[in-house]
């Protein structure tokens, strides 16, 4: 299968389990990901920032009608939602929070799996909450491929557990797995 | 029973086909909003009803009296709230505010003010600096019913906390509990921010220009439209302001990718506050 993007939502414990998925990527790893990462509103746009120095690819928080670009990975920023269009630009919003999260995971899941279909990977890290579950559900939906982190190796096991209980989940997997996993079947 | 696909092209087409309908049978015109966006927000209407498809919400919209307000109400921007992202109202009154002070009289456009909350803060930003008297802000939004709420400046006493801490934050000069009095679960703002506020009914993507004026802001509207909403949207902002005056967006818009952009120079790169060039060819 080729995968045209990756999602990836997390929440709390969130940071570590991405910097160490971005760090392990190799720098030629090509299929777009984007993120939604749980944070507080009134927290500064640092976690690109800070992301970026430790990979080699090109980290950045998403703008506004940006187009989706290989070896690109994109960031919500805090306190707007993310979504994706069906002609794969980026888009922002500051609707109500969902899940009590603005930016919410299912908004993002939910509008990639219409834009992206079956060429998507949806993958749900460590949280608290059960925010991205609705999006694995229409990720399935629409054929296409999903994984959970395994809840035992999760800081905070709720959000992961959630996503699995759905029964929507097709690879249920530990946090270096994950990493070794969307290498494989990416390339 | 279609595949998801299917299904899916079928509602994109039924949802284009709904705009168009809405547009020419209520006059309000959703057909360049960026599609994400509006498309959730139809579908979660239409799960929350309990109805089958985008064609039964269109026959509710035609047929039921009364329906489409809440078909309004799904498509408007409402969430906003005081001194959001407290840096732009620093910068306005750190950077503008001594040019605006400069002129004998200062019209201020508020395009797409929702609740209103922006709208006071700029209005108490205005009291603190001792401009409020000669100002005259035009606070606009196209839904009619946002406005009347606007109008009341009642805030339920739960934002108070964050509202306050967003009014220290943005520089400003007094205790925030001078501007309002709390009663039960509501606070009311002081009569006095109102004096010099019109509230209006103003289409951004229908009306034109009512005013030139000093001072536009418009905050997370333009991140709904698409490229060529924006570019229709910044030109009426750019004729509807003096020369030097100013454009203040919210901070993930940016002019730089507008036709527009040329007629401007930057101000503040992050808080995204925008001057008309004095050479403007408008």
């Amino acid at each position: 299968m080729n995968y045209e993007a990756i999602v990836i939502g997390s929440s709390a414990g969130g940071l570590s389990a991405l910097k160490s998925i971005i760090y392990n990527l190799p720098g030629n790893f090509s299929t777009p990901i984007i993120i939604t990462q749980h944070v507080s509103s009134l927290s500064e746009s640092y976690m690109a920032v800070f992301l970026n120095q430790l990979s080699q690819l090109v980290i950045k928080e998403a703008d506004a009608g940006e187009k989706i670009k290989p070896g690109h990975v994109y960031i919500a920023p805090p306190n707007f939602h993310l979504l994706i269009e069906e002609d794969f630009t980026l888009n922002l919003t500051v609707d109500e929070k969902v899940n009590y999260s603005r930016p919410s995971i299912d908004i993002l899941f939910e509008t990639a799996a219409l834009a992206f279909k079956r060429k998507l990977i949806g993958i749900i890290l460590t949280g608290a909450n059960n925010d991205g579950s609705n999006g694995i559900k229409q990720i399935k939906h629409f054929g296409g491929h999903t994984i959970a982190q395994l809840p035992a190796s999760a800081e905070v096991p709720i959000m992961p557990q959630s996503a699995i209980d759905t029964g929507c989940v097709d690879k249920i997997l530990s946090l270096e797995e994950i990493t070794g996993y969307i290498i494989s079947i990416c390339h | 029973m279609h595949l998801p696909d299917q299904l899916n092209n079928i509602q994109n087409i039924e949802l284009t086909h709904f705009f168009e309908l809405i547009f020419n049978v209520y006059g309000y015109d959703f057909r360049n909003y960026n599609k994400a966006h509006v498309k959730r927000r139809i579908l979660n209407r239409i799960n929350n009803l309990g109805l089958k498809s985008i064609s039964e919400l269109q026959h509710k919209v035609l047929h039921e009296e009364g329906f489409f307000d809440l078909i309004l109400r799904d498509l408007s921007i409402n969430v906003t709230e005081m001194y959001r992202e407290p840096g732009f109202y620093k910068s306005l009154r750190n950077e503008i505010i001594p040019i605006l002070r400069t002129y004998p009289y200062i019209k201020v456009w508020h395009a797409g003010c929702a609740t209103g909350e922006e709208v006071y803060s700029f209005a108490i930003l205005l009291q603190e600096e001792g401009l409020y008297d000669r100002s005259q802000i035009y606070a606009t939004d196209f839904n009619p019913i946002v406005l009347e709420t606007a109008k009341k400046a009642i805030y339920p006493v739960s934002k108070i906390k964050e509202y306050t801490l967003n009014y220290q934050k943005s520089g400003g000069k007094n205790s925030f509990s001078d501007y309002y009095v709390a009663r039960y679960e509501s606070v009311i703002f002081n009569q006095s921010l109102k004096k010099n506020i019109v509230f209006a009914e103003h289409n951004l993507v229908t009306d034109g220009v009512f005013a030139e004026v000093n001072l536009i802001i418009c905050r997370n509207v333009l991140i709904y439209f698409n490229k060529e909403l924006q570019n229709k949207v910044t030109g009426l902002f750019t004729e509807s302001l003096i020369k030097g005056g100013y454009l203040g967006l919210g901070s993930k818009e940016n002019l730089m990718f507008t036709d527009v952009f040329d007629q401007y120079q930057v101000v503040d790169a992050k808080e995204k506050i925008y001057k008309k060039t004095i050479f403007s060819s408008k």
